[in-house]
């Protein structure tokens, strides 16, 4: 039987499922507070102190922008809360500039203290919590230009793949004629829109049925 | 639009369904709608780079010398590299993983087999890739452990991998598992993926990593999204 190093095999690595367990690996004290000093992010209680090997982390200064909350719960098909699961952030700074040396637009100003990534895992009633910047607008296709937006990973048992979604800011500059809004149908755009709500920006995110949140493949 | 591909997409014969039956958990999680086609924009072509330190935490490779004494079970050393679809390193990038006990217990107050817990292996660890795409971890190798998919499953011996590669679109959670386990075949997680792609996910022992008098050795290598035709910019 031919295996990973077989060269007539060569190709992608096939995904799989993150399964229940990575609470003591994959998430960071601070993962989920891109602006701030907490822990948040992290679950210790669901491991022994004795093999508390999380990482502690948080910007080594103060971060440039408008601080926000962002906060949602994560469902199934049946409505019911997802425990499990690792909800990831990426997005730009800002003045709109990716922490990445594929982002060369030097006119655009970097944030020292800024990188743009988070990670939180999803609590028992499937509530997630980040705190980070609105981020900037960022080029799109063409002479295009995207909406504030940021980009969200989802990994957890029973998904085989992460899926991926946006999160858009309600009646922010530029929905109208954000060009990856346009190509989502009209009756499901609200999926990808946080509502402010007494200053938390909330987003939920439902897997499977209705009210599905739209997913992208790009 | 006519956009340009930054990096070539999933390849739909080695990535799995997202809706497979055979492993249950996927029957209420799985989307039920087709994901909507964008193009790559500056978002998915970015991402976090070099700045491990300040976001996971840096390499900490070594998972048999992390508590008071060595861990249980059989010392192995994995290690390869990680690639791209052109066989290009991925080099910088941090690659993490997790796994169960030699007994098949993980340190996670929610595994609740009665395996015996290890005191001195919690079965977490980090590498950062060398210019070469390198890494290598020492470890013990996992044991099999029992779920409750369905009757008398038993999860095969295996090691959780996550990787970031160099933008949001090269992202890759999956598992690695060893040669000649009957379990594989019987398998569920690994049999989303069909034959024969699910090859891809089985290292191979390996002689030159292995280390007299010390530990056995595999090999896995990773390969991730490879970039697309370079754009042209104005």
């Amino acid at each position: 039987m031919p295996d990973n190093l077989s060269p007539e095999l060569f190709g992608q690595t096939p995904s799989q499922t993150v399964g229940p367990f990575f609470h003591y690996s994959l998430p960071w004290k601070g993962g989920a507070d891109l602006v701030g000093q907490s822990g948040l992010g992290a679950r210790p209680e669901l491991f022994p102190p004795a093999h508390d090997r999380l990482t502690v982390n948080a910007p080594r200064g103060p971060v440039t922008g408008e601080i926000i909350e962002i906060a949602g719960r994560l469902f199934d098909g049946d409505g019911a809360p997802v425990p499990d699961a690792l909800i990831e952030i990426w997005q730009a700074n800002a003045a709109g500039r990716y922490a990445s040396a594929a982002d060369a637009r030097d006119a655009v100003p970097l944030d020292p203290n800024f990188i743009g990534f988070g990670r939180a895992a999803t609590a028992e009633d499937g509530s997630y919590c980040f705190r980070t910047i609105r981020p900037g607008r960022v080029p799109g296709p063409g002479n295009s230009l995207q909406a504030p937006h940021i980009a969200i990973g989802i990994l957890g048992r029973g998904l085989l793949n992460r899926v991926v979604t946006r999160l858009y800011f309600a009646g922010a500059d530029g929905n109208d004629e954000d060009p990856i809004l346009a190509l989502v149908p009209e009756a499901r755009r609200a999926t990808l829109l946080a509502v402010e709500d007494n200053g938390v920006w909330r987003f939920d995110i439902v897997l499977q049925g209705r009210a599905e949140t739209v997913f992208f493949d790009f | 639009m006519n956009e340009p591909i930054f990096f070539r997409p999933a390849d739909p014969a080695a990535q799995p369904a997202p809706l497979s039956p055979a492993y249950g958990s996927t029957m209420k999680r799985s989307p039920s709608l087709p994901p909507i086609k964008i193009p790559q924009t500056l978002t998915e072509i970015t991402g976090p780079a070099g700045c491990w330190d300040a976001l996971m935490g840096g390499a900490q490779a070594d998972l048999t010398t992390q508590h008071a004494a060595a861990p249980q079970g059989q010392r192995i050393v994995v290690s390869g590299r990680v690639l791209d679809e052109d066989r290009r390193p991925v080099p910088n990038t941090v690659i993490e993983i997790w796994q169960a006990n030699a007994a098949g217990r993980y340190i996670h107050a929610k595994d609740n087999w009665d395996a015996p817990i290890d005191p001195n292996f919690t079965g977490t660890g980090r590498a950062i890739t060398d210019t070469e795409g390198r890494y290598r971890f020492v470890t013990v190798r996992p044991g099999a452990y029992p779920w409750g998919n369905h009757h008398n499953a038993w999860r095969p011996a295996h090691i959780h991998l996550s990787l970031l590669g160099p933008a949001f679109a090269t992202r890759l959670v999956t598992q690695f598992y060893f040669p000649d386990d009957p379990l594989i075949e019987l398998d569920p997680i690994a049999n989303a993926i069909p034959l024969p792609y699910r090859q891809r996910l089985i290292c191979r022992f390996d002689m030159a990593t292995t280390e007299p008098h010390r530990a056995l050795g595999y090999r896995f290598d990773v390969v991730l999204r490879g970039r697309g035709a370079t754009p042209t910019v104005p």
